[in-house]
């Protein structure tokens, strides 16, 4: 080819990555505005966002092939904005994600199939990386990252790929008041596994308030772990699991099922899951002694 | 990739050239109230290719990279394509090449060259957002376009976008809904320079003859 030079080896390298991607990208249409767009999870299944799907029948799907199929939802996530479809007749191939989390500073391209004219595209750099954060309805995102692509419209629930085409991440504006963000394809994947087993994440409660205080030296030597701090439990809801198992204002609750509990935050991520109504060991500080109660877990509906 | 490139100073290197390149080719447009336009040169013989409403009032005033300027006539418009084609009295000026948009494929890199804010010759790079079409108000009813997601402002309207190898592949028109930068094809503007010129051969050596 005439006029060949590094740079036309970059765009090269860069079209091949969206066409790659582009066949793993399909159009999602379950809200009644604007379409919007997911990823191909698995043979039959579909990862999107939980905003875009407003419906739970008639859901359609456009392939990149252009054949319009039907799907219905096996699980969703609100917490996360994740949302997984299954579709019948069709068998797809599964994205290809990339081996290493994603770096400050890569190259990435946002990818989505907002309409049938094509696959679209963005290109931008990771720009930054974050988390935990607290997303509403009790959901925690463990990490998300932040990129300088642009969200055009109908791209939540696309790919975030890198320039070999790999899925770096799912792009939802869903999650943030509308700043896109991009969930990690690690986080993104394990929500997809959970769901596509049990249709939805469980999420847990202790009926509690409390707020983070330091652990003093000697309370940590009685702990015996270093744990500079702890939840303090300022409020116990009436008639929920906290008081039933006789938790008290002013207790320091320290530990979950053997994992250290030093945030809100961390508190949040460790009532995901399989702990969701079995009887738990919590482990306190009551006048400065390490105690076990048990507690079973309450499940936020 | 990453074997492609040991040095990235490669690529800046290359990227700078083929600007260069391209930056002679590129001309600034006066006309009417509004403020500057830009413009690329589309044959050494002094035909000027840029926006219709960039040159709408009928007479315009050319300034080349080097700094010569001149009087310019309209020769060939067309307001639903927003395209124009002026005159100067010039000849030997360094026309750019360009090359056949039907090859082109989302996610390829560009390169929009004009002046934004009335800032010349700037340069800004995207790529290849979405290739479509557009509903226009004449006998085609639509046109193909191309979406990019470079950054373009006033003053951008005429000028052209580029490959990464310095070929012209559209004229950047207008912008939509702030981000969305669309340019009109170079095989569309083909098709609206075969009025008067012979058929437009592109001149890389991967592209099609447009007949």
């Amino acid at each position: 080819m005439a006029n060949e030079n590094p740079l036309t080896e970059l765009s090269n390298a860069m079209a091949d990555a969206v066409e790659k991607g582009g066949t793993v990208t399909v159009l999602v249409n379950a809200r009644r505005r604007m379409p919007a767009s997911g990823i191909v999870y698995s043979s039959d299944m579909i990862l999107t966002a939980d905003h875009v799907v407003e419906r739970e029948d008639d859901i359609r799907l456009t392939l990149p092939d252009g054949e319009t199929v039907m799907a219905a939802v096996a699980g969703r996530d609100p917490g996360n904005d994740l949302a997984l479809l299954r579709l019948s007749g069709a068998s797809l191939t599964a994205a290809e994600t990339a081996p290493q989390p994603a770096r400050i500073g890569q190259l990435a391209l946002a990818l989505g199939r907002p309409d049938s004219a094509g696959i679209q595209a963005s290109l931008g750099v990771v720009s930054a990386a974050g988390g935990p954060v607290r997303t509403g309805r009790g959901g925690l995102l463990e990490n998300y990252l932040r990129t300088d692509t642009i969200p055009y419209p109908g791209f939540s629930g696309g790919p975030l790929i890198d320039t070999e085409g790999r899925v770096l991440g799912l792009n939802t504006s869903g999650l943030a008041r509308g700043v896109s963000l991009t969930i990690p394809v690690g986080s993104a994947w394990q929500v997809a596994e959970i769901l596509a087993k049990n249709g939805r994440v469980r999420r847990g409660f202790l009926g509690v308030r409390s707020q983070p205080v330091p652990i003093s030296a000697t309370q940590q030597e009685a702990l015996e772990r270093d744990q500079e701090s702890g939840l303090l439990l300022v409020g116990i809801e009436r008639g929920e699991p906290a008081e039933q198992a006789g938790l008290l204002v002013g207790d320091i609750l320290v530990a979950i099922a053997g994992q250290p509990v030093s945030d809100a935050d961390e508190l949040l991520s460790r009532l995901v899951g399989s702990i969701v109504g079995q009887p738990t060991p919590v482990q306190i500080l009551r006048g400065g002694q390490p105690t076990l109660i048990t507690v079973t877990i309450g499940e936020r509906k | 990739m990453t074997a492609l490139f040991k040095r990235t100073s490669i690529l800046d290197e290359a990227l700078a050239s083929v600007v260069q390149e391209v930056q002679r080719s590129l001309v600034v447009i006066q006309s009417g109230r509004f403020g500057a336009g830009a413009g690329v040169i589309w044959q050494s013989n002094g035909l000027i290719l840029t926006n219709f409403h960039v040159v709408a009032h009928g007479h315009a005033h050319v300034i080349l990279a080097d700094g010569r300027e001149f009087a310019a006539r309209r020769v060939l418009h067309e307001p639903g394509l927003d395209l124009a084609l002026l005159q100067i009295d010039a000849t030997g000026l360094p026309a750019a090449s360009s090359s056949d948009s039907r090859l082109l494929r989302v996610g390829q890199l560009v390169m929009a060259l004009g002046h934004p804010w009335g800032q010349r010759g700037m340069v800004t790079t995207g790529i290849i957002s979405g290739l479509g079409s557009v509903q226009i108000n004449d006998a085609r009813g639509s046109i193909d376009i191309i979406r990019s997601d470079v950054s373009l402002a006033p003053g951008n309207s005429g000028g052209p976008l580029i490959d990464a190898s310095g070929a012209v592949i559209g004229i950047n028109t207008m912008v939509v809904g702030g981000d969305l930068g669309v340019a009109i094809p170079s095989h569309v503007i083909a098709g609206f320079t075969d009025q008067i010129l012979a058929p437009h051969i592109f001149q890389r050596a991967d592209s099609h003859v447009t007949a």
